[in-house]
C-alpha cells in the first residue's frame, strides 16, 4: 500500500509531462517534407542520426537531432503558457477569494495562552527550504520570462548580468533546498500519513467555505497540509533530480534526455509555484494566527482548538500546551 | 545581398578532416571545442558517407529563438552570430540546435558551462571588424577581408563549399546532373527550408531575423 502511495505522485508528474515527452518520442516530418532519397533518412530514423567521428568526443557524432524542434516549441510556447497561467492564475483566484471571504478569524479571538507548534529544528527546516525555493522560483522565472518582459525594460547588458547571477543562484540554492527537503521529510513524515479523518476534511474542503467557521477535526496536520507535504516531497524531489541532471550535461543523459528533463523540470516547477502561492496565502493574510506557527513557533490556544483540535488535545495530555511558563515568554517576544 | 550558406557534398567528402584542422588553427580554438566536425555514417560498410558539419546559419535559427538573453543576431549576409558578452552559458541553444553546433568550454564550478562558442562563418562577432578583441572572442573575420570561410577554401575535393547560397545550389545541381543521381544537400531542408527566409522550423517565427 505504501509502495503504491509512493508511486502515485510519480505517475502524476509523469502524466503531466506526457504530452511534451510524447512529442519527443513521436517524431513526425516537419513542414519541409524531404525532397530526395538521401534526406529521407534524416526523418525516418526514429532516433537521431548518429555516425562516427575521429575527434575524441563521441557525442559530436550526432549529425542531426530533429527533437530540438519540439523542445523549442515547448520552451517558447508551452512553458510560457503553463508557467504564466500557474503563476498568475492562483494570485488572481486568491485575490478574488480574499475579497469574498477575507481573513479567516480565530473563533472567539485570541486567548493569549500559547501552545508550542513548531520547534527550532522544524522552523529551520521549513525556512531553509522556503527561502531556497523562493529564490529558485524567482531566478527560474527571470530566465524563462526575462527576454520578453525584462530586456525591453532594462536592456541587454543589464539583463545578462541579472540572468547570469540568476543562473548561479539557481544552481547553488539547490543545495540548501535539498537539505531542507530531507529534514522536512524526516521531521514530519510521521504526522503526514493519510488517515480516515482526512476524507472528512477533504469533503468539506477544510470548512473554508462554511460561513459558520466550523472546522473538521484534524491532528497535527490536516488533509490540506498533508497534500502540501507530499507535493513538496515529490515535486521538490522531482525538481532536485531533474535539476541536478541538467547541471551535469552528458553525465547521465544525452541531449534528448536533457530536453525531457527540462520539460519535467519546467512543468513541475510551475505546479510547485502555484501550490506555494496558495500555501503562502493561507499562512499569512488568509488566516489569522497561522503565521505564528512558523514565525515564533508558538500558536494561540484558540487557533489550535479551531484548526487542530485533536493535536491540541494531545498537547494537553503530553504537556505541550498551556503549562510551560517559558512558552508564554517566547510568545511575548 | 548574398545569402551565405554551407553545402557539404557527401559524395565527395573523403573524411580527411582538413576543414576541422583549418578551423581550429585559424581561430585558435581551445582544446575540447569543435566548431566543425566530420561525421561518418555507415562507417566501413557499403553506402558509407562522410559529412562535414558545423553551424548551418539557419534562416530561422532555433538557437536564437530559445536564447533567454537574446544574444544572437543575423548579419545582412544571413550569418548567425552571437555576443559572448551577453551569453550566460545556459545551454538552451544546444538543446534546440538540430546540428549540435553550439560548444561550451569545460568550465568552472558545477553547472559548468562557459560561454557558448560556435562557427561564425569566419565572420567574427559584434566587436569592430578585425580587432584583437574580436579575434580573442570569436576568431578571425575573413568575410570582412573579402575571403570565404577557411574550412571550405581548404577542402581538397571541393566537397565543402561556402558562399552565396544560390551559387552553391547551382554548382551542386550541375554536379548531381553530371553524376546522374540526385542527393539532397545535407541539412539544407532543416536549415533553410523551402524559402530562403523564415519558416524552416514551423509556423512560429521569432528568430534573430525577426527580432
Amino acid at each position: 500500500m505504501t509502495k503504491l502511495l509512493r508511486l502515485l505522485p510519480v505517475l502524476f508528474v509523469l502524466l503531466l509531462a506526457a504530452p511534451a515527452v510524447q512529442a519527443q518520442f513521436d517524431q513526425t516530418p516537419g513542414p519541409n517534407a524531404p525532397t530526395s532519397k538521401d534526406e529521407v533518412q534524416l526523418y525516418q530514423t526514429p532516433d537521431k542520426l548518429t555516425g562516427r567521428v575521429s575527434i575524441p568526443d563521441g557525442k559530436l557524432g550526432v549529425l542531426v537531432q530533429p527533437e530540438g524542434r519540439e523542445w523549442r516549441e515547448f520552451r517558447m510556447v508551452w512553458l510560457k503558457i503553463i508557467a504564466g497561467v500557474l503563476f498568475l492564475g492562483p494570485i488572481a483566484a486568491l485575490a478574488v477569494f480574499y475579497l469574498i471571504r477575507g481573513t479567516i478569524r480565530i473563533h472567539g479571538g485570541r486567548s493569549g495562552r500559547p501552545v508550542l507548534r513548531f520547534g527550532g529544528m522544524d522552523r529551520f527546516a521549513h525556512w531553509t527550504t522556503a527561502v531556497s525555493f523562493l529564490i529558485m522560483a524567482v531566478t527560474g522565472l527571470v530566465v524563462t520570462f526575462g527576454r520578453t518582459l525584462l530586456i525591453p525594460l532594462i536592456g541587454h547588458p543589464n539583463f545578462t548580468t541579472l540572468a547570469e547571477a540568476s543562473k548561479y543562484m539557481h544552481n547553488f540554492f539547490s543545495v540548501p533546498f535539498v537539505i531542507g527537503l530531507l529534514m522536512i521529510f524526516v521531521l514530519w513524515v510521521r504526522d503526514n500519513i493519510p488517515e480516515r479523518a482526512d476524507l472528512v476534511w477533504l469533503k468539506t474542503m477544510g470548512g473554508i467555505f462554511g460561513k459558520s467557521g466550523e472546522h473538521p477535526e484534524a491532528g497535527r496536520f490536516n488533509a490540506g497540509q498533508k497534500g502540501v507535504f507530499w507535493a513538496v516531497v515529490f515535486g521538490g524531489g522531482a525538481l532536485a533530480v531533474s535539476g541536478f541532471l541538467l547541471m551535469m550535461p552528458f553525465a547521465v543523459t544525452g541531449i534528448g534526455g536533457m530536453q525531457i528533463l527540462h520539460v519535467v523540470h519546467g512543468v513541475v516547477a510551475a505546479l510547485m509555484i502555484a501550490l506555494i502561492i496558495g500555501h503562502i496565502y493561507i499562512g499569512t493574510i488568509g488566516m489569522e494566527g497561522a503565521f505564528d506557527a512558523m514565525g515564533s513557533g508558538v500558536v494561540d490556544e484558540n487557533w489550535a482548538k479551531d484548526h487542530h483540535r485533536r493535536w491540541y488535545e494531545e498537547q494537553l495530555r503530553t504537556g505541550g500546551a498551556n503549562q510551560d511558563e517559558r512558552l508564554r515568554h517566547h510568545a511575548a517576544e | 545581398m548574398a545569402r551565405m550558406k554551407f553545402l557539404c557534398d557527401a559524395e565527395r567528402c573523403i573524411e580527411c578532416n582538413a576543414c576541422v584542422t583549418a578551423c581550429k588553427n585559424e581561430h585558435d580554438i581551445p582544446w575540447g571545442i569543435n566548431r566543425r566536425r566530420v561525421i561518418t555514417l555507415k562507417d566501413g560498410v557499403p553506402g558509407e558517407r562522410s559529412i562535414s558539419m558545423a553551424c548551418m546559419h539557419c534562416n530561422d535559427p532555433p538557437c536564437a529563438a530559445v536564447c533567454p538573453v537574446d544574444c544572437f543576431y543575423q548579419t545582412a549576409d544571413g550569418v548567425v552570430l552571437h555576443s559572448k558578452d551577453l551569453c550566460i552559458g545556459c545551454g538552451y541553444c544546444f538543446y534546440a540546435c538540430p546540428f549540435g553546433a553550439p560548444q561550451y568550454p569545460q568550465a568552472t564550478n558545477f553547472g559548468g558551462r562557459g560561454k557558448m562558442d560556435k562557427c561564425t562563418f569566419c565572420t567574427g562577432g559584434p566587436e569592430a571588424d578585425n580587432t584583437m578583441e574580436e579575434y580573442q572572442k570569436y576568431g578571425t573575420n575573413r568575410l570582412a577581408e573579402g575571403k570565404l570561410p577557411l574550412c571550405a577554401e581548404m577542402c581538397s575535393t571541393r566537397a565543402l563549399m561556402a558562399g552565396d547560397g544560390e551559387v552553391l545550389a547551382d554548382i551542386y545541381k550541375e554536379r548531381t546532373v553530371r553524376r546522374g543521381y540526385g542527393s539532397g544537400a545535407w541539412g539544407w531542408s532543416t536549415a533553410y527550408g523551402s524559402d530562403d527566409r523564415g519558416g524552416a522550423f514551423g509556423p512560429r517565427g521569432g528568430g534573430a531575423g525577426a527580432s
